[in-house]
C-alpha cells in the first residue's frame, strides 16, 4: 500500500491557511504543555486545586464499583499461590517454627516493658485518626504510585498527612479535595521514609521502587545491617510519619542496602486511615531553644523589624 | 426551502456525530484507569493513547493538528501523570506522524507495527521521564511488562477502532 497522499492542496489560500493555523496552533499548544510541567517542577502544589476536583469526580466512581472488586483484586495472589504451593508450604513451616519461638521472646519482653513504662509513668496515646476510608483507585497507568482515598478536606485530611492501615504503612496524602484526596503510596519512587530496625533501631530509610517493593538504606554505610524477616517501622525522624508504625519485612539483603516487602498490601484493604502530620517533640531539635527577648530589648526589636 | 435548511443542520450534525465518536473512544480509553484497582506497578497499558494512535492508523487525517491537546490534557488528569505530559507528547506524536507522512514511500501491515512499537516505547518512557523531572522518580524495570502487554495489543486495538470505525459511518 502506498502512504496516503491527501496533501495536495491546490491553489486554495483558505485552506493553506488552515494547515498553518494547525501547525501554529499544536506546537503552541505542546510548548504550553511542557510550561504546565515546569510550572509543576518550580510549584508541586500548584496544581493541587485542579487534582483534588478531579480525585472528586473520580472517586465516587471507583468507589461505587470498589466493593465487588475488593474480592477479585488479589487474583495474582491465588494463582501465584497455587503455582508456589509446595514451595510456600516448607518455607511456611519453617516460618512458624520460629515464630513460635519469636513469640515467647516477646510475650517476656512485653512484660518486662508494661513493667517499666509503670515505673516511669509513661502516658502511652492512643493512634489519632482524621478519618477512615477506602482507597478507590490508583494509577494504573502511570509511572507514579498513586492511589485515591474517599476522604477529603470535609472530614479533615490535609497535604502531608500520614495514610495508615491496621497492617502497617499506606503512605501519605499528596492533595486533597473536598470528598478526595490522593495518597503517595509507600512503593512511588519519591516516597522516602525514615526507618529503623526493630531489631536493633539501626536508622535507615526507605524508597519506593515503583514495582511493588521498596529500597532500604542505612545510614550507616559499609556495615551488614539488614537480614532478610528484618522488621522496619517508622522512627519519626524528621516528622510527617509518626514513630513505630510497622512500615516493611526485608526480603533480601544487599549489605548496607536492601529490598523489602510492605506490610500493608494496598490492594487488599478494606479500609485505610489518616492520621493528623506527626511533629517530633522540641526537645529533639538539636541545641538550646531560641531566646525570646523581653522589656525594652523587644520593644526595641520590635521597631527594627517594622 | 425549509426542507432544504434542514437537511443541511442533519449534515451538521452528522458531521458532528463522525468526528465526535473517535473522540469520545480516546475518551473511554482514558476512562479505563478509573477501574477500581490498586496496583502496585503500572499493569495497564496507556489505553487512551493507544486508541489515539488506532484511529490516526486507520484514518490518516482525522486528528487535527490540535487534537492531542484537550485530548492529552484529560488523559494527564485522569491517569495521574504529570500535567501537561500528554499534551506534549500526544501532539509531539501527531507532528511527527505529519512530518513521516511526507517522506514514506510505501506502508503494511507490519510496518505499522514496528511504527506503533517504537512510539509506544518512547511514549512510556517519555511518560516517566516527564514524571520523573516533575517530582517523581526514574524507573525502568517495572515499565517493561507494560510496554510488552501495549505492543501485543496493538493489532486488537487497530480492530477495535476499524470496527468503530465501520459503525460510525453506517450510522
Amino acid at each position: 500500500m502506498t502512504s496516503s497522499e491527501s496533501k495536495r492542496l491546490g491553489f486554495s489560500r483558505r485552506a493553506r491557511f488552515g494547515i498553518f493555523a494547525g501547525y501554529v496552533a499544536a506546537v503552541t499548544g505542546a510548548l504550553i504543555g511542557f510550561g504546565l510541567i515546569l510550572i509543576a517542577v518550580v510549584d508541586p502544589q500548584g496544581f493541587a486545586a485542579i487534582r483534588g476536583a478531579v480525585s472528586d469526580v473520580t472517586a465516587p466512581v471507583s468507589g461505587a464499583g470498589r466493593g465487588a472488586v475488593q474480592e477479585g483484586g488479589r487474583i495474582d495472589d491465588y494463582i501465584g499461590n497455587w503455582w508456589n504451593a509446595g514451595r510456600q508450604n516448607a518455607e511456611l513451616k519453617q516460618e512458624l517454627a520460629e515464630a513460635r519461638r519469636r513469640i515467647v521472646e516477646a510475650r517476656a519482653t512485653q512484660l518486662e516493658n508494661r513493667r517499666l513504662r509503670r515505673l516511669v509513668n509513661l502516658i502511652e496515646g492512643d493512634i489519632e485518626v482524621i478519618a477512615t476510608a477506602r482507597l478507590v483507585n490508583s494509577s494504573l497507568t502511570s509511572p507514579r504510585r498513586l492511589a485515591t482515598i474517599f476522604a477529603g478536606r470535609n472530614q479533615g485530611v490535609l497535604p502531608g498527612q500520614p495514610v495508615r492501615a491496621a497492617d502497617g504503612l499506606v503512605g501519605r496524602i499528596l492533595d486533597s479535595g473536598r470528598n478526595a484526596a490522593r495518597v503517595l503510596l509507600l512503593t512511588d519512587r519519591s516516597n522516602i521514609v525514615p526507618v529503623k530496625l526493630t531489631r536493633d533501631g539501626t536508622p535507615a530509610f526507605t524508597s519506593g521502587r515503583g514495582d511493588g517493593e521498596i529500597e532500604v538504606r542505612s545510614l550507616e554505610a559499609g556495615r551488614d545491617s539488614f537480614r532478610r524477616g528484618d522488621l522496619l517501622v517508622t522512627s519519626g525522624t524528621g516528622g510527617i510519619y509518626p514513630p513505630n508504625i510497622p512500615v516493611a519485612v526485608i526480603v533480601r539483603s544487599f549489605g548496607d542496602s536492601a529490598r523489602a516487602r510492605p506490610l500493608a498490601d494496598p490492594a487488599a484493604l478494606d479500609f485505610a486511615m489518616v492520621q493528623p502530620a506527626f511533629e517530633p517533640p522540641d526537645d529533639e531539635s538539636v541545641g538550646p531553644s531560641p531566646v525570646v527577648p523581653e522589656g525594652p530589648l523587644a520593644d526595641a526589636l520590635e521597631e527594627a523589624g517594622e | 426551502m425549509s426542507r432544504l435548511h434542514g437537511l443541511d443542520e442533519n449534515i451538521t450534525a452528522m458531521r458532528a456525530r463522525l468526528s465526535l465518536i473517535p473522540a469520545a473512544s480516546v475518551i473511554a480509553g482514558s476512562l479505563v484507569s478509573l477501574v477500581p484497582l490498586i496496583a502496585q506497578a503500572p499493569i495497564l497499558p496507556p489505553l487512551g493513547f493507544m486508541i489515539f494512535l488506532g484511529w490516526r492508523f486507520l484514518r490518516p487525517q482525522i486528528w487535527p493538528l490540535w487534537a492531542g491537546l484537550p485530548l492529552g490534557l484529560f488523559d494527564d488528569l485522569m491517569s495521574g501523570n504529570a500535567i501537561g505530559s500528554g499534551m506534549l507528547l500526544w501532539t509531539a506524536t501527531l507532528l511527527a506522524f505529519d512530518l513521516a507522512d511526507n517522506r514514506a514511500m510505501w506502508r503494511d501491515y507490519w510496518l505499522d507495527w514496528m511504527v506503533a512499537t517504537a512510539v509506544l516505547t518512547l511514549y512510556i518512557v517519555l511518560t516517566m521521564a516527564l514524571s520523573a523531572f516533575a517530582g517523581g522518580g526514574w524507573l525502568i524495570a517495572p515499565l517493561l511488562p507494560q510496554i510488552l502487554v501495549s505492543i501485543l495489543l496493538v493489532p486488537l486495538l487497530l480492530r477495535f477502532c476499524a470496527l468503530l470505525d465501520s459503525w460510525r459511518l453506517s450510522l
